[in-house]
């Protein structure tokens, strides 16, 4: 087996990237630099603000998610989680804009791809754009940049407490870019052989399919490739600080009014509609979480409860703006049961160690949510939405689901190859006995807690 | 000289301070605790992982008395922890050899005080 420095792998992927074509960073950027955005023909005021403020929210999310999955580890593993997340907003964001927004949003290549006339955000400016008509084009690659961010730290929960941070930096760049890319591209890019515009009419309003499918899948390829934790699953200890994953759930459901009213793109009903089922589909699932953990165990738990709140969230990330409020409600009725069942029934039946329930809530609340499009989707509530199964088209039903199926194939075959190849040359896991230790000793040389003053 | 160590429930440890103070026992150093005894854990669930509660919080008593302060430190203790239910603890006795006073370098029963 080949092990070569992870600092050096690092180096040599960022020096890939800076090798594709990248004439001049800002050149486009810069030639309306000075023009309010009122001015440049067609920009709404309002719409601009509603996106920044969404893509600053959506920012928020990833520390939110560190808070959620670090409160859930042991003592000794919470900077490494914090690390690994706020990795990802260093990276994929300059990943983002050296070539990830023009693979995924860039012109169409085959229906697969985008090509890379838009790396280093050339020709973007701050005209409106095909994607959002109202708002400067670099406020669309803002706001998406912040999306690459989080799908890539949401499968961190799946390899928590055992992975390599060397290997996990090149695993989560090579993933992005061969995985996260494309699948956005497919769904959301103009000729993107899944999606509405110009593809097979499969539709995911602010990322089931993109961001949660995608990232679940990959989890689950993590957790067969890399293994139990060692003592998984009697001796591991409990989450070692419950409060701060709730702080993190609490940052999360916050900022995923930015995930998906946001994905409206404009201030308009859609935001607002989305906006009511993205809170109410939290709500239902976090509140059915807590009775199925009351029915079962005798008590409901704080961390079922927030557990249900993000299942929820997930589930609806797909149908915010396609759905009414009573699919909304059906929505994270059947995500909380679904992923409570995933988590204790499918988790425990055959002992995979997801270590925070990545795909178990992610994974399966994205399939829930994407499917249930087909079913609760309605023209009526967002004209360049779809009907589903009960507004008389179930043909959506049986798009979503090959959409649903093509991408988990997809993640879940090419994160398994992209997991195997870094275990190949880097080595995944770290050793036993820094696994013993921990990885914030190990990988990072701090101690989140100390024991004296 | 006596050394005690008293391993009480963490939600007595007031009643059992005062009980002390009232018997002008003030020397105590106190700490929190895990341990188990016949009793065992609380199971704990988490995302429905039952977790086999093993070991249970307490709250750990250390005091050094003179001789004649022994019988009135074993009774502050015990009428403050007594609840009549399993978990309510232990209290070890041992003999102790030296204790200094660091400020004064006093030792000897004087430096307990």
């Amino acid at each position: 087996m080949i092990k070569v420095s992870g600092y050096r792998m690092v180096a040599c992927g960022l020096a890939l990237l800076g090798w594709l074509p990248v004439p001049g960073l800002a050149g486009e950027v810069s030639s309306v630099g000075t023009t309010p955005a009122a001015v440049v023909a067609g920009i709404s005021g309002a719409d601009t603000v509603w996106v920044l403020l969404a893509a600053a929210l959506v920012m928020l999310m990833t520390p939110g998610l560190a808070f959620f999955y670090g409160g859930l580890v042991r003592r000794k593993n919470i900077l490494s989680i914090l690390m690994q997340c706020f990795m990802m907003l260093c990276i994929i964001s300059l990943q983002w804009v050296f070539c990830g927004y023009s693979l995924s949003f860039g012109p169409d290549i085959s229906g697969v791809i985008g090509s890379l006339d838009w790396s280093c955000l050339k020709n973007i400016g701050m005209g409106a754009s095909e994607y959002a008509p109202t708002i400067p084009h670099t406020a669309f690659v803002i706001f998406q940049m912040m999306f690459a961010v989080i799908t890539p730290a949401l499968i961190i929960g799946a390899f928590a407490e055992r992975m390599r941070f060397s290997a996990f930096v090149v695993f989560s760049l090579l993933w992005t870019t061969l995985v996260y890319d494309p699948v956005a591209h497919w769904v959301w890019g103009k000729g993107g052989f899944l999606g509405i515009l110009g593809g097979m009419g499969a539709v995911d309003f602010a990322g089931g399919i993109v961001v949660h499918i995608n990232a679940g899948m990959a989890a689950l390829a993590a957790v067969i490739v890399l293994g139990k934790r060692k003592g998984f699953p009697d001796a591991i200890s409990p989450p070692h600080n419950l409060p701060l994953a709730v702080l993190g759930a609490g940052l999360l459901w916050f900022g995923w009014f930015g995930f998906n009213a946001g994905s409206a793109l404009a201030a308009n009903h859609i935001a607002v509609n989305a906006f009511m089922n993205t809170h109410i589909a939290g709500a239902t699932a976090g509140l059915v979480w807590s009775i199925l953990d009351w029915l079962k165990f005798g008590k409901p738990t704080t961390l079922g409860m927030i557990t249900g709140a993000v299942a929820g969230l997930a589930a609806v990330t797909p149908g915010a703006g396609y759905v009414d409020l009573s699919g909304a409600v059906w929505i994270g009725l059947f995500s909380g049961i679904i992923c409570w069942l995933a988590v204790t029934a499918l988790k425990a039946r055959y002992q995979y160690d997801d270590s925070l329930d990545a795909f178990g809530v992610h994974g399966v609340g994205g399939i829930w949510g994407t499917l249930a499009v087909g079913i609760w989707g309605s023209k009526a509530v967002n004209l360049g939405g779809v009907d589903g199964l009960i507004h008389g088209n179930p043909l959506q039903l049986w798009i979503q689901t090959k959409a649903v199926l093509i991408t988990m194939l997809y993640s879940f075959i090419v994160s398994l190859v992209l997991f195997k190849v870094v275990d190949f040359v880097l080595g995944l896991r770290v050793k036993e006995n820094e696994e013993a230790i921990g990885l914030d000793l190990t990988q990072h040389r701090e101690a989140g807690y100390t024991l004296l003053d | 000289m006596k050394y005690l160590i008293a391993i009480i429930q963490p939600d007595r440890l007031d009643e059992v301070l005062d009980l002390l103070t009232k018997k002008e026992i003030h020397l105590v150093t106190v700490c929190n605790v895990v341990g188990r005894g016949r009793q065992k854990g609380i199971a704990e669930v988490y995302r429905s992982h039952r977790e086999a509660g093993t070991l249970l919080k307490k709250v750990k008593l250390e005091i050094a008395v003179n001789d004649e302060y022994l019988k009135q430190a074993m009774d502050a203790i015990v009428e403050g922890a007594r609840t009549g239910q399993t978990g309510d603890g232990k209290i070890f006795v041992f003999d102790m050899q030296e204790c200094m006073r660091i400020r004064t370098g006093e030792t000897g029963p004087v430096a307990i005080g």
